[in-house]
């Protein structure tokens, strides 16, 4: 008999969501972590949110998984960024006190009932003489079987820090590095890639001179990141910028043979958005000052992060180099920045599923499928536990579209492109972001999540009831006449802008872009109160109605490509027209449908009416026939 | 065998030059059929080909062995052909007849006849082409005069695909700033304003416009420009238009309104091609069916590309005139004083303020006198017609001008938007619009090169 249905190696923001969803949907589970104290640890910047990174948060938790309740609970401060821009953008992003967050995860953990969690370090993983994963074993000798395992390591395969010429295997904040673990998957034959990432110099609060810097406070909100939240802490804390100087870009110019980017040591890819300080002085030298921000990490507050300041220089420059930034003169390090490097798996060996394709059972999520940042790592934890559950129950796996979530986008892309760096989720991947927006998550997803077994009941009453609230109000609008008497006319007038025709409806004064809901209130005499976070659903929706539509027509332009299935039995060997590098790279993805090959790089349109006309023949029908399940 | 597969071959003559045919076999089995058919010049050994090396020798019936032309051969076996087949080349400098006896040789052998734009559809298929350069070799095929040819051969060599290239990085550039703005709140990373966004979109209209323009006029140009000759009964329209077409077409009397209704006929006037209309004399009449013609007469002047305003050189101006003139006063055109062997009743001084910017010429329909003259003006007129103002015409097909159009009138949209202080990210769903049809045009696809552009552009990152 086997110990657990489902192993989840890594205890991390991938571990944490990938354990807790299959738990909750009623395995048994298993998370070995190398620590209590490395369970959703931040060791980069403790923030969550952002763009496009707010929307994946906030999806996670329209699926029913933790991080946004969690960091509702555990935030210093928060703010709506892009404001001043499109609704489709508006994102939340918070500043964690990481003790608060770890010390509520570890709770939650310990309190799911089919979840067990125990402190080991893998060193093996178990496959069955037919390729199939059968558990894992410990660097004490111990087994756990299972069906189905989820890795999600992290940084810790094969991970190796570098400070100045000082380099030593390790993971993130000192944690001893996986090294066998890597040796397996390459036993596997699955490729990898090493790529890096960095973090910046902590250092102690008291030693912050404040008055050299700028103050940055929270925002006071009607809503958090989880549907379930209504509203902003008022204990929120202050955060700080400062800029680094012409003596910062001296410092780091004259110290550069000391940067392990810059004399060879660090070979792996390092993301483009969250580039060294090193890198962003010697790229972009017209620059005069780069941005710092000062990032508490808990609420106590002893230890502050500088955001923007990230390094891998040895110690004594990383110190000159924040003492030349104003507010900084006297700062004392407490931890020095450094590089990290890790393996990571080269994501085209798995399925949208998250499933290793050459390793049936196996899942990875996270930092180890290619992908930085803790919400992209979350958000590949939740769909891998979600698909280990449906696999062990013999169910088509759950897949998200492009055009129904962020966290469509984010598997789709690395599934089918792979990616050259560490991949950080971004608005301007997702094609359709006007639909995918953080205000209607629920809206797009909750009805899975309630299917799939994640969102209780309770949780599922309070969705329905603001889904009602929300069509109710769209079509009271829509059908609510505005009426033609001289007191609405002034009220128009009073607002700024123009008297109604005959039959003008609320809903068509609402797309007018200088009218606002609140603005209408004096005139909407049947209006009745409603939740604020339902009335700004239904004013995007009115306001922004011509380009929804638009996006909209888009979307279904894509579909007929997207619902165009390809046989699993397809060789694109026997395809006449193929370029030989579509026919590798076709082969290597495996792509499920015409819409997912066509966005594989080195596919061109050529080879798509190629195999279009392919499917077209009936060439290979005959073949499906027999038997073959096209399924998926 | 699936279609795709078998060998074909088809008489290819080079572009532009029509001294040497060629007749092009591709396929699996072309290396085959070349040594069954193609000798050392004596006709008697088979001539063994070399890949890439040009082979004089006879192409011989396989049948019965009867000596058909001389002819150079090229073998260029697979992947590096157009084709990524085996192809063999035969290149023989007889005309047509003689090219057709290879071409059946050849088929003779197992070839089939290729269908029209199938090596370069076989070509499309094997990545070897684009789509634009693909439809291009097909408009090769199709132009109607060297002109034409001239232009899709530009667009052959990637000029249409160059000029929206250079469209589709502002486009992407906008994008950048827009993306990178969004992305990064929080770092100052110096986007564009919004009022530079607006003028660069604007920039973009502008410039698809132009591309729309002259794409429209290629299309004139392979269609041809229309060409109406306009002017009272009897001044000579009807002589004129049998001179320009170069036989009798129309019927000519010396009595008034004999022509009654609108007779064309297409013609190539100086390697353009024309559309030449002639109509019924435009005057007052009772009569109905002349009436008919004459409403006909004044649609045809309404739409056609060019006139040629006719005069009766021979009579004084008369009001007919005058208002014949006036109605075609911003048609461009010239016009045409007729009957200049006869004594001349018509001062130019006099018909100057009537012409708009018409040139005025004198000629005969009778002698032929100035009719050369005529045709040249015709000719320089069509061009410019057809080029526009712009230096680099580009030949686009109907579904590019169709995308062109498309992407214009997003782009449009996207401006307008900045301009009333909407949301650049919503502004954007309008120029990632613009972006899908213009990759309809090249096929490619936007997100890496946007991603690309982001990261050169700006210094991004915590
Ligand atoms: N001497 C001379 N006679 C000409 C010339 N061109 C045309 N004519 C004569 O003018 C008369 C009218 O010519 P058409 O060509 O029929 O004139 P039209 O403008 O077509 O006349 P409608 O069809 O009646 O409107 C005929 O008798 C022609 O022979 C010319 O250049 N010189
Ligand atoms: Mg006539």
């Amino acid at each position: 008999m086997l110990d657990y249905d489902i192993i989840v190696v890594g205890g991390g923001h991938a571990g944490c969501e990938a354990a807790l969803a299959a738990a909750r949907m009623g395995a048994t589970v298993l998370l070995l972590t190398l620590g209590w104290e490395s369970i959703a640890d931040m060791p980069c910047n403790p923030s969550l949110g952002g763009p496009g990174k707010a929307q994946i948060i906030r999806e996670i938790d329209a699926l029913g998984g933790e991080m946004a309740r969690n960091i509702d609970d555990a935030y210093l401060q928060i703010r709506l960024l892009n404001t001043g821009k499109g609704p489709a953008v508006h994102s939340l992003r918070a500043q964690a006190d990481k003790d608060a967050y770890q010390a509520r995860m570890r709770e939650i953990l310990d309190a799911e009932e089919n979840l067990a969690v125990e402190v080991s370090h893998v060193e093996e993983i178990l496959v069955s003489r037919e390729g199939q994963v059968r558990g894992v074993e410990t660097r004490e000798g111990k087994v756990y079987l299972a069906p189905t395992v989820i890795l999600a390591t992290g940084t810790y395969l094969g991970g190796r820090v570098f400070i100045g010429d000082v380099s030593y295997s390790s993971g993130p904040h000192g944690q001893p590095a996986s090294t066998g673990l890597t040796k397996i998957l390459r036993n596997l034959r699955l490729e990898l890639a090493r790529f890096k990432t960095g973090t910046s110099p902590r250092i102690a609060r008291a030693s912050i001179n404040f008055r050299n810097t700028k103050q940055q406070p929270g925002h006071i909100l009607p809503f958090g990141f989880s549907f379930e939240t209504h509203g902003t802490r008022g204990d929120q804390v202050l955060c700080y910028l400062t800029y680094t100087t012409r003596k910062t870009h001296d410092i780091i110019k004259a110290n550069l043979s000391k940067a392990p980017l810059y004399t060879g040591a660090i070979t792996g890819r390092g993301p483009r958005y969250c580039p060294s300080i090193e890198t962003k002085v010697m790229e972009f030298p017209d620059r005069e000052r780069h941005q710092v921000f000062l990032e508490p990490e808990t609420r106590a507050g002893e230890i502050v992060y500088l955001g923007g300041l990230s390094t891998s220089l040895p110690l004594d420059t990383q110190r000159e180099i924040v003492h030349s930034v104003p507010g900084l003169e006297d700062a004392e390090i407490v931890r020095p920045g450094y590089a990290i490097e890790y393996d990571c798996l080269v994501p085209t060996e798995i399925s949208p599923w998250l499933e290793v394709k050459k390793v049936p059972g196996l899942f990875t999520a996270g930092q180890i499928n290619g992908t930085s940042g803790y919400e992209e790592a979350a958000s590949q934890g939740l769909m891998a536990g979600i698909n280990a559950v449906l696999k062990l129950r013999g169910r088509e796996p759950f897949v998200l579209g492009r055009s129904e979530a962020y966290i469509g986008v984010l598997i789709d892309d690395l599934v089918t492109k792979g990616t050259k760096e560490p991949y950080r989720m971004m608005t301007s991947r997702v094609e359709y972001r006007l639909t995918l927006r953080q205000d209607n998550a629920d809206l797009r997803l909750t009805d899975k999540g309630f299917a799939l077994g994640l969102v209780p009941e309770e949780r599922y009453e309070m969705f329905s009831k603001r889904r009602r609230q929300i069509q109710d109000e769209l079509a009271r609008l829509k059908t609510t006449i505005v009426p033609g008497d001289a007191a609405t006319t002034r009220h128009l007038e009073e607002i700024g802008t123009m008297p109604v025709q005959s039959q003008t409806s609320l809903g068509d004064l609402l797309s007018r872009p200088e009218v606002s809901y609140q603005s209408l209130a004096a005139i909407d005499k049947d209006r009745v109160k409603l939740p604020e976070d339902v009335t700004l659903v239904v004013e995007i929706e009115l306001k922004y109605a011509g380009y929804i539509r638009k996006q909209m027509s888009q979307i279904e332009r894509t579909q007929r490509l997207e619902t165009r299935r390809i046989p699993r039995s397809i060789e694109y060997s026997l395809i006449h027209g193929l370029s030989r590098e579509a026919r590798e790279k076709l082969t290597a993805v495996d792509p499920r449908s015409l819409g997912q090959a066509a966005r594989i790089s080195g596919v061109t349109p050529a080879d798509i009416v190629a195999l279009v006309a392919y499917l077209e023949t009936g060439s290979h029908r005959r073949k499906q026939d027999s038997g073959d399940a096209d399924g998926i | 065998m699936s279609k795709d597969r078998e060998t074909i071959a088809a008489i290819s003559t080079p572009l532009g030059e029509g001294a040497i045919g060629i007749v092009r076999v591709s396929g699996s089995l072309a290396f085959a059929i070349a040594n069954k058919v193609f000798r050392d010049p004596s006709g008697q050994r088979q001539r063994e080909l070399k890949p890439w090396g040009v082979r004089y020798g006879s192409i011989v019936d396989c049948e019965t062995g009867e000596h058909v032309d001389e002819a150079l051969a090229v073998a260029m076996p697979a992947p590096h052909s157009f084709t990524r087949e085996d192809v063999v080349e035969f290149s023989c400098h007889g005309g047509v007849a003689v090219l057709t006896r290879v071409l059946e040789t050849v088929i003779k052998c197992g070839a089939r006849l290729a269908e029209p734009g199938e090596f370069t559809k076989r070509a499309f298929l094997a990545g070897r082409i684009d789509l634009s350069q693909a439809e291009a070799v097909i408009d090769v095929i199709r132009a109607k005069t060297d002109s034409a040819r001239r232009l899709a051969l530009a667009n052959l060599r990637g000029e249409l695909s160059t000029r929206v290239g250079r469209i589709r990085d502002n486009v992407l550039v906008l994008l950048a700033h827009i993306e990178a703005s969004i992305d990064f709140p929080d770092e100052d990373i110096g986007v564009l304003e919004v009022k530079d966004m607006t003028e660069r979109a604007q920039e973009s209209v502008s410039e698809l416009n132009e591309l729309v323009r002259t794409g429209m006029s290629s299309r004139v140009y392979r269609d041809g420009v229309s060409v109406v000759l306009a002017g009272r009964p009897n001044v000579g329209k009807s002589s004129l238009f049998n001179a320009l077409v170069g036989k009798m077409r129309a019927i000519v009397t010396d009595i008034p309104g004999t022509t009654r209704d609108v007779i064309d006929d297409w013609t190539t006037i100086k390697g353009v091609p024309i559309r030449l209309v002639d109509t019924a004399g435009m005057r007052k009449t009772r009569d109905l069916i002349e009436k008919l013609g004459v409403e006909a007469a004044n649609q045809q002047a309404e739409e056609a590309d060019l006139v040629v305003a006719v005069i009766d050189g021979s009579r004084p101006i008369c009001d007919e005139d005058r208002d014949m003139l006036l109605q075609v006063m911003d048609k461009s055109g010239v016009v045409a004083v007729n009957k200049c062997d006869l004594e001349s009743e018509v001062e130019e001084g006099s018909l100057i303020p009537h012409a708009g910017d018409k040139r005025i010429l004198r000629m005969s329909a009778k002698t032929g006198e100035g009719i050369n003259e005529l045709e040249q003006a015709l000719a320089d007129l069509a061009v410019a017609e057809i080029t526009g103002a712009c230096e680099n015409p580009v030949m686009a097909n109907l579904r590019q001008l169709e995308a062109l159009e498309n992407a214009m009138r997003s782009m449009e949209e996207s401006a307008h938007a900045l301009s009333n202080s909407v949301s650049p990210d919503l502004a954007a769903i309008d120029m990632y619009e613009a972006l899908f049809w213009l990759d309809q045009i090249t096929g490619r696809s936007a997100s890496e090169d946007l991603m690309e552009k982001i990261f050169s552009e700006f210094c991004i990152g915590k």
